[in-house]
């Protein structure tokens, strides 16, 4: 090769290798933009609720009723104790039954059987139902239908009811994150329980679920923090704004994501305004929810 | 026997029947609760298409089924005369904002799933990963309050004429609620390419953007695809964001100034308008449930589809 010819090449390489740094710097710039306008949105929306929200939390909004004639008065008293209510019995229906679920379809389904399978279809199927058609299923089913357990609503929204709607919603998270969890146990431990004479219920109840539980307690608290912000099953089963008593079972009830949608309608901006605050309060309940759920896993996390 | 062992008899005869212990009666009946828990999701899958099914015949019994899928007035809740079932802007205004969401969530999601699966550093990836989470876990009542209050009155400061419920709105901070959907989904089927493919296109001259768009992205493309039908599929079925950012009544027009409603809005709205049960009116919430229920379950049988047909299997 003459010296000429080698200069050639070279330049067309460095040409080319100039062109592809343009284009390899564009590539990351227009990805660097997605992930810039992405954050500014997250930024300006928690920036913007901040603002407007965190002014108005007195002891008074907290423990206040809420009014529809003063706007300082008001209060989101009944949306957050209902909407504490509503997170403890649903962990109390998803819970058991979740995890019951998992068990069966890590532990014992033989997955080659034609209902096994079609169960684990259903449950992948049933977590991308849009929550409005589980708020059709509580007002149709268990609010007026055949399932009012122990004829509690007698037709009328009850707490219950919306507690059962939110947990069937969220149930295919818990189950899908469970099996996760429970699969992750190596089977050496199984088989090791079971060859020290243990049955198969002891190996699971004993080493398998114990092994599980940070990751089971992680899909929990994150199926709860979905089933708490949760809007529309709750109008459909018939939450309302304006409840001025506390919030019991087996009666009508408000929750804070009702309370926010209540206020974010109010024409009247004073009004208005009170839905930032009462995002602001629920936006902590979740952050407490996720602290909790990152301390269980760091806390519990097994390492095999 | 073929291994000349006759298990049958012998000095001792064993036999080898299982026998009904009171513990593997308490075994066997701890399985039979346990699967009763994983029936109750069959349960819940047939309680939601016989709710659905029952009152939608009901409502067919009432309005032709052509009326419905045809017609295009829609104004069930209007009194007398000009009361009409006709579904199709509802129908459109959904698939409308679905498209306006999608036009937002799909190059950001897929930037963000991208920059994080190939481009951000260990330390970087570790940080983004949980905020881009953080965004996927705001309610969406919260997403609604935003675009009411603060989106809609921007596009109205910079110049845009839309009214105070619009659909460019509603469609836009809609596309911001599912992008994290996209971003996560597509990051993992991305992470799960093996090492080897890009090393072997870097053996061979690329550059690391053509690494990604020619080698890496096609072979994650099953993920992809699940990720994109995963995010229309919510986007569908969103109901608080349209609900309060879009207005309460569906157009059958391509103008975004004005309001718009998807079906899981109407569905909101009609629960908690004042409609006695039992009308007609009533019953138009378990027709457009059925409309909305069968389009999210077919979309999400094709991403099952899609992601088992098209998986690459690496080992």
């Amino acid at each position: 090769m003459s010296v000429a010819e080698s200069a050639v090449t070279r330049r067309i390489v460095e040409r080319a290798s100039s062109g592809e740094r343009t284009k390899e710097l564009l590539f990351r710039a227009s990805l660097l933009l997605c992930l810039f306008i992405t954050m500014l949105f997250l930024g300006v929306l928690l920036i913007d609720v901040a603002l407007d929200g965190v002014p108005l939390l007195t002891p008074e909004f907290i423990t206040n009723f809420p009014s529809r004639l003063d706007a300082g008065r008001s209060g989101i008293r009944p949306a957050l104790i209902g909407t504490l209510y509503l997170g403890v019995l649903c962990a109390a229906f998803i819970v058991p039954m979740g995890v019951a679920a998992a068990v069966y379809l890590e532990e014992y389904a033989d997955s080659e059987r034609w209902y096994n399978r079609m169960i684990e279809v259903n449950i992948q199927n049933l977590a991308s139902v849009p929550s409005v058609v589980y708020g059709i299923l509580g007002l149709a089913f268990i609010v007026r239908g055949p399932i009012d357990i122990w004829g509690l609503g007698q037709g009328s929204p009850t707490l219950l009811a919306g507690a059962l709607t939110l947990g069937l919603l969220v149930l295919p998270v818990v189950i899908i994150v469970s099996r996760e969890a429970i699969r992750a146990v190596p089977p050496s431990i199984r088989e090791g329980s079971l060859a020290l004479g243990a049955t198969q219920w002891q190996t699971i109840w004993k080493q398998v679920l114990p092994g599980s539980v940070a990751g089971i307690a992680t899909g929990v608290i994150l199926a709860l923090s979905r089933a708490i912000g949760e809007t529309a099953p709750l109008i459909l089963v018939g939450a309302t704004a304006f409840r001025l008593t506390d919030p019991t079972i087996d009666g009508p009830f408000s929750a804070l994501p009702i309370a926010i949608f209540n206020a974010a309608g109010e024409p009247r901006a004073e009004f208005q305004i009170l839905a930032a605050g009462a995002i602001v309060v629920l936006l902590v309940v979740l952050l407490l929810m996720n602290s909790v759920a990152i301390y269980l896993r760091n806390r519990y996390e097994q390492k095999w | 026997m073929a291994d000349g062992h006759d298990w049958g008899s012998g000095p001792g005869p064993v036999s080898l029947t299982r026998v009904r212990t009171r513990r593997s009666t308490g075994e066997q009946a701890i399985k039979v609760v346990l699967a009763g828990a994983a029936v109750l999701s069959v349960l819940t899958t047939t309680g939601i298409v016989f709710t659905l099914l029952n009152e939608s015949t009901k409502f067919f019994g009432d309005v032709p089924v052509a009326d419905f899928f045809f017609g295009t007035d829609w104004a069930p809740l209007a009194g007398g005369e000009s009361q009409s079932f006709g579904v199709v802007p509802l129908l459109w205004s959904t698939l409308y904002l679905t498209f306006i969401a999608l036009i937002v969530a799909v190059p950001l999601g897929l930037g963000v799933g991208i920059y994080l699966a190939e481009y951000a550093s260990p330390r970087v990836r570790k940080t983004l990963k949980p905020i881009v989470e953080v965004l996927a876990g705001v309610p969406t009542i919260v997403f609604g309050f935003f675009a009411l209050t603060f989106f809609t009155p921007l596009l109205q400061d910079i110049g845009l004429n839309v009214r105070v419920f619009n659909g460019l709105s509603g469609g836009i901070i809609l596309g911001i609620l599912v992008l994290p959907t996209i971003a996560s989904v597509s990051e993992d089927a991305m992470s799960a390419v093996p090492q080897s493919l890009r090393e072997g296109a870097f053996g061979l001259g690329a550059a690391k953007w053509q690494v990604v768009v020619r080698v890496v992205f096609p072979a994650a493309l099953s993920g992809i695809v699940a990720a994109l039908v995963l995010g229309a599929s919510r986007a569908i079925g969103e109901t608080v964001v349209i609900l309060v950012a879009s207005g309460n009544n569906p157009n059958l027009t391509f103008d975004l100034d004005v309001a718009h409603q998807n079906m899981a809005a109407f569905i909101a709205n009609v629960a908690r308008a004042d409609v006695s049960a039992g009308s007609t009116a009533y019953a138009t919430i378990f027709a457009v449930g059925t409309t909305l229920f069968v389009l999210t379950f077919a979309l999400n049988l094709v991403a099952i589809r899609v992601v088992r047909k098209y998986r690459q299997v690496y080992e």
